[in-house]
């Protein structure tokens, strides 16, 4: 497989589940500082490409590199190492820490035992998570328990620890589901920042914000690419309509 | 004073130093010296609770099979102590002279080689706490690295319980079989039954406990602590934020070997024997049961577990013989449904909101209560 100037560069990816072909032969590439959106319908294989891409699932063939190294390989925790950060569809947070132990224990350094144990908060660690949590809006929250936070806030936390990884790529699935209009207002903004400096995948149902937030859409059906392109291109593709986003 | 009292308070420190008042003022001054080995006895197997506490409590994986490392901590001294007590000259009689008694039973005539470094104290010393540790490393990197846990973990803990059991009892001639090891004399030349020696063991193991309490205190309260939580309840999100999930549980687990084997060495020197009905299953098994009487999310709720249980444990069996296995799961029963989290959890959710509410209207109105403290 050659080298590319894409962040990522998934080719032929397969995966089968018992003969299933949740992913076939799909290939994608994404751009650097590309905040790209993948929709399509239920069962479309989403979910499963993230899972592939930081090594929760594992490829039956084909390749996905980052920065033009070959991740399908390495164990999740050396992926994320490399620049990959993945928030879950369901919030994923510590409920019983605060909010600045969330973000914490997201902090890039102290990962390995003898590290975690000799690991301490200094201004270095106080200043990121500060910063976070700005960003994320949660700054006058940092000593709340995270459990007590409101699901979109909870959503916007999980957010913040993969900021705290500083990942040159970041992968969202449904980072709005069970959000209110102005918390959607407020994560298309977050999105909008964030994603300077660094690429971005999101999966998202919701088309106004997809319009609002995309660079580049990708539309998946039953494990392949049916369409990629502009909004306004993906919109008017006969096949898109007809499959997904109905007459 | 003041600021004392805050330290306390904020590092959870005032239940420890409480424990250190408990076993090492009131018990000697309490009891008499056969009580208060049987006391040093329990706070031997409190070693294993406390390595529960870390390891089930913070790690969120259950051991069934901490009775391994505790023997092998045993077996470890007990066999340093049996060529000891198997000089020559005490051993004259043997049709070989020199070499522990039950290996002349079994027709044995030279010492295995692999006995050899228990003639030396610090070999001795060295492998009580680097061989458990060792195995807790190899099962653990084993069973994490396939992400075996749960259930699955604790059955295949009680299987090398079982292993090694039979193991011992198989294996007359070289470790004792069901005897165990027996007649256990001098440590070093210090003769370890006498008075002295008693009182004094029993203070190395106070004192060895209560830094094991420390160190376990320091290692939740550092990042490590807040991730074997994190990662108790929430795998993937750990995982998925670059940690190796495994190593950590192959942490928890070796530490809590390490402590188990500590514990196992000091229930030698202080009981005088070690046989294979403190490694197996049923040993096991009671050990956890130490930590979750106690609260396996507290360590010195831990201490208090194995000393309750086993007190229960002596106190029943010498009052009930018949009925005292009954009397001893009835208890457990009842603590565990209860108070799932054990005497720690009785303490922390009940006993202490009342005692803040009853002292509250004592001193009538919160102003006052204010004014109290700030005294």
């Amino acid at each position: 497989m050659s080298n590319t100037d894409f962040v990522l560069a998934v080719e032929d990816l397969t995966v089968s589940f018992d003969g299933f072909k949740a992913i076939d032969a799909l290939t994608l590439y994404v751009d650097k500082n590309e905040l790209r959106v993948i929709i399509g319908p239920n069962g479309a294989g989403k979910t499963t490409l993230l899972d592939l891409v930081c090594g929760k699932t594992r490829a039956s063939a084909g390749s996905i590199k980052f920065k033009n190294v070959e991740m399908s390989r390495l164990p999740e925790y050396q992926i994320v190492r490399s620049g990959i950060g993945r928030k879950f569809q369901t919030p994923s947070i510590y409920e019983n820490l605060s909010v600045f132990q969330n973000l914490e224990v997201s902090f890039p350094r102290g990962r390995g035992v003898f590290g975690a144990l000799a690991f301490k908060r200094d201004a270095g660690v106080r200043d990121a998570v500060e910063s976070v949590a700005v960003e994320i809006g949660l700054a006058d929250q940092l000593e709340t328990e995270a459990g007590l936070l409101s699901h979109g806030q909870k959503q916007w936390l999980e957010i913040g620890m993969l900021l705290m990884q500083d990942p040159e790529l970041l992968m969202l699935d449904e980072p709005i589901a069970g959000m209110s209009v102005r918390e959607r207002e407020l994560t298309a903004e977050l999105l909008q920042r964030i994603c300077k400096g660094r690429s971005m995948i999101v999966i998202e149902h919701d088309m106004d914000f997809v319009k609002q937030i995309a660079h580049k859409v990708t539309v998946m059906h039953q494990g392949k690419i049916l369409a990629e392109g502009s909004m306004e291109q993906v919109q008017a593709d006969p096949r898109v309509i007809d499959v997904y986003l109905g007459h | 004073m003041n600021g004392i009292k805050q330290w306390l308070d904020r590092s959870g420190m005032g239940s420890v130093l409480l424990l250190a008042v408990v076993l090492a003022v009131v018990f000697p001054l309490a009891f008499d010296l056969f009580r208060l080995n049987l006391v040093g006895k329990y706070l031997s197997y409190a070693f294993v609770a406390l390595g529960l506490v870390m390891l089930w409590g913070y790690g969120g994986v259950l051991s069934l099979g901490q009775g391994v490392f505790f023997g092998l901590g045993g077996y470890g001294m007990a066999m340093f102590l049996k060529l000891e007590a198997s000089d020559p000259v005490t051993t004259k009689i043997q049709s070989t002279p020199g070499i522990p008694d039950f290996m002349d039973w079994n027709q044995i005539t030279a010492l295995p080689l692999w006995w050899e470094p228990f003639r030396h104290f610090p070999w001795a010393l060295l492998a009580i706490l680097v061989l458990p540790t060792l195995l807790a490393f190899v099962i653990g990197f084993a069973m994490f690295k396939r992400r075996v846990g749960g259930v699955y973990f604790a059955i295949i803990t009680q299987a090398v319980a079982l292993i090694l059991t039979v193991l011992i009892i198989g294996q007359q001639g070289y470790t004792g079989g069901v005897n165990g090891m027996t007649d256990l004399k001098t440590l070093l030349g210090w003769d370890t039954r006498t008075n002295s020696a008693k009182y004094i063991l029993y203070f190395l193991t106070v004192v060895l406990l209560l830094g094991a309490i420390v160190l376990c205190t320091w290692i939740q309260k550092s990042k490590l602590g807040t991730l074997l939580l994190a990662m108790r309840d929430k795998e993937d999100r750990v995982r998925f934020s670059g940690y190796d999930v495994a190593m950590f549980r192959v942490f928890a687990f070796c530490l809590a070997a390490l402590l188990s084997a500590i514990g196992g060495a000091l229930f030698t020197l202080q009981v005088g024997f070690m046989s294979p009905s403190l490694v197996g299953i049923v040993p096991s098994i009671e050990m956890v049961i130490f930590a979750a009487v106690g609260g396996r999310m507290s360590l010195v709720g831990a201490v208090y577990g194995a000393l309750l249980v086993n007190f229960g444990k002596t106190y029943f069996s010498e009052s009930f013989p018949d009925l005292w296995l009954f009397l001893m799961a009835a208890m457990f029963l009842g603590v565990v449904l209860a108070f799932p989290e054990g005497l720690a959890g009785l303490y922390a959710n009940r006993l202490k909101p009342w005692w803040a509410a009853r002292r509250g209207r004592r001193s009538q109105g919160p102003q006052t209560a204010a004014a109290w403290r700030a005294s």
